[in-house]
């Protein structure tokens, strides 16, 4: 990421990494807006908003293939290197994760939908601390990239856990549920779709926590015991 | 000591489970090697013993002093490239290692580089001897003004590498296949070695200089005058060398740095700032300095 202070001989290569990070933090505050509006859609029973949500998954899939081509055009113009090459190629990394975050969003808004049109099930009632979970989580976790905080992306890499532990409870509760009454099964499933959905969503922001250490200290985290690893450089 | 992968000390395991090289560190040399003749000792095969080692090496150009303490382990038979902008030292660093820099009357030379742990300042090195076992290369080919077989011819004649006809034929042959031009000059070698093209030249003095058997190819700013496809012949020969020859190549082109070498030493105003491997150096360098010259922040 360049730093404001430290600049490159070539004006014009700071510009295009600019660009690049621009067009991922966009992408990013996009997809935290799908998600939300995605939660609310269901939360609320807004059909209006769930419609809006799905059709919008097209602006995010366009906002991936522009960053991807200015990318792209950065490794065969530039060929970045060090620090340039790490941030380009987190870049490349969190694009992907952001548009399958969209997806999920988008997931969650044609559950909603459906949900919606059915008898009302008064057993979103976990659903919603989850998805705070993994709102909070994301937006931490696109913060994190802004402001290149290792620190802050190793706790928010951490917290995934929390959230994988709220959808191993919402899956148990809701097989109760449908062992109580069968009648519900199908409305039930979906909802542990949406479940499911917030849960991937909390992965990816994980992952892209990880990009974030990889990007400041130079150190590949993935698959690895993070809390054993020593992060300082040097 | 910098000395990338095979260390004394073998006291930094990264994550990756080899060893890493010393960092750029303000420590002290560690007194082992001040006190020994000896190469240092290795803990990896004898492939990766070092070839060469710069030890506390100073140079002046009259009043100026144009490198500072240098401390380098050139590993056997591996390809390391020097990079750092104009200035900063690292084709004079080259030209110390077979004493080029003699030729330079104001140049004043303090400090060691061993070949083999013989230390080549020493009064009893013979300049010439020297000179066939550390060869060079040029930036702009400089082919002799004579026929392709006699550019290759000359030097063993005068060292005496190879004599009779059908000797010198075969030493001829072999050397211009190493350097990959054989099959473009087979038929002409009686034509002048001017009359080659710009990346033929280049190999003509690579063949010249491996003709001799030397045992390290210093190689300065060896494609720069080269395009493109006359580049790439270049480096795939320096990838091939590789296996027999201890290679150094000077190089502005950091690209080529990256593409060629397994390690790479940045140099900046006459200090050697890091050595590491090369990938390191390209995607995780430890100091500023390195990461801001091979980013383009400074030149």
């Amino acid at each position: 990421m360049p730093n404001n202070n430290d600049h490159h001989i070539s004006h014009r290569y700071d510009q295009e990494l600019e660009a690049l990070r621009d067009d991922v933090l966009s992408m990013g505050s996009k997809v935290e807006e799908q998600i939300e509006n995605a939660v609310r859609a269901l939360t609320e029973g807004d059909d209006e908003l769930a419609e809006t949500t799905i059709r919008s998954d097209h602006a995010i899939n366009a906002m991936e293939v522009a960053a991807d081509d200015k990318a792209v055009s950065l490794l065969a113009r530039r060929t970045p290197a060090a620090r340039d090459l790490r941030f380009v190629m987190t870049a490349i990394k969190t694009i992907t994760d952001l548009e399958r975050m969209g997806d999920e969003a988008e997931k969650i808004a044609r559950l909603a939908r459906q949900l919606n049109s059915t008898k009302p099930l008064k057993r979103h009632m976990t659903l919603p601390s989850m998805s705070a979970a993994v709102r909070n989580q994301t937006r931490q976790a696109l913060d994190c990239l802004a402001s290149m905080d290792a620190e802050v992306a190793l706790r928010v890499h951490g917290e995934d856990e929390k959230v994988d532990e709220m959808f191993e409870g919402i899956s148990r509760e809701l097989l109760t549920y449908m062992m109580e009454n069968p009648n519900e099964i199908s409305a039930n499933i979906d909802i542990l779709f949406v479940a499911k959905a917030l849960e991937r969503i909390g992965d990816h922001s994980k992952n892209i926590t990880e990009y974030v250490i990889y990007m400041v200290h130079g150190k590949d985290v993935r698959h690895t015991n993070v809390n054993r690893l020593d992060l300082d450089k040097g | 000591m910098q000395q990338p992968k095979t260390t004394e000390e073998p006291s930094q395991p990264t994550a990756g489970g080899s060893p890493r090289p010393d960092p750029m560190t303000e420590e002290p040399v560690a007194p082992a090697n001040e006190s020994s003749p000896e190469p240092p000792v290795t803990e990896t095969p004898a492939t990766k013993a070092s070839k060469l080692t710069a030890r506390d090496l100073n140079l002046w150009y009259g009043e100026t002093q144009a490198l500072f303490d240098i401390n380098l382990d050139v590993l056997d038979r591996e390809v390391t490239a020097l990079i750092g902008p104009s200035g900063c030292g690292k084709s004079t660093f080259l030209r110390c290692i077979n004493r080029m820099n003699d030729l330079i009357p104001s140049v004043q030379v303090q400090g060691e580089v061993e070949l083999d742990g013989k230390n080549i300042y020493d009064p009893d090195v013979d300049v010439v001897q020297l000179r066939s076992r550390v060869g060079m290369v040029f930036q702009k080919p400089n082919p002799f003004p004579k026929s392709v077989y006699e550019n290759i011819a000359y030097a063993p004649r005068i060292h005496g590498v190879a004599k009779k006809g059908g000797e010198m034929d075969d030493l001829v042959e072999t050397s211009l296949r190493k350097a990959g031009l054989w099959k473009e000059v087979a038929d002409r070698l009686d034509a002048p070695g001017t009359s080659l093209s710009g990346g033929q030249q280049q190999r003509l003095c690579i063949a010249r200089a491996i003709a001799v058997s030397p045992e390290v190819i210093l190689m300065d700013e060896p494609a720069s005058a080269l395009d493109p496809v006359a580049t790439a012949t270049i480096e795939e020969l320096i990838d091939e060398l590789r296996q027999n020859y201890t290679i150094l190549i000077v190089t502005h082109n950091m690209q080529q740095a990256a593409r060629v070498a397994t390690y790479t030493a940045f140099f900046h105003l006459g200090e050697l700032i890091e050595y590491d491997d090369t990938e390191t150096m390209f995607t995780n360098p430890r100091e500023k300095k390195t990461e801001d010259y091979i980013t383009g922040r400074f030149g």
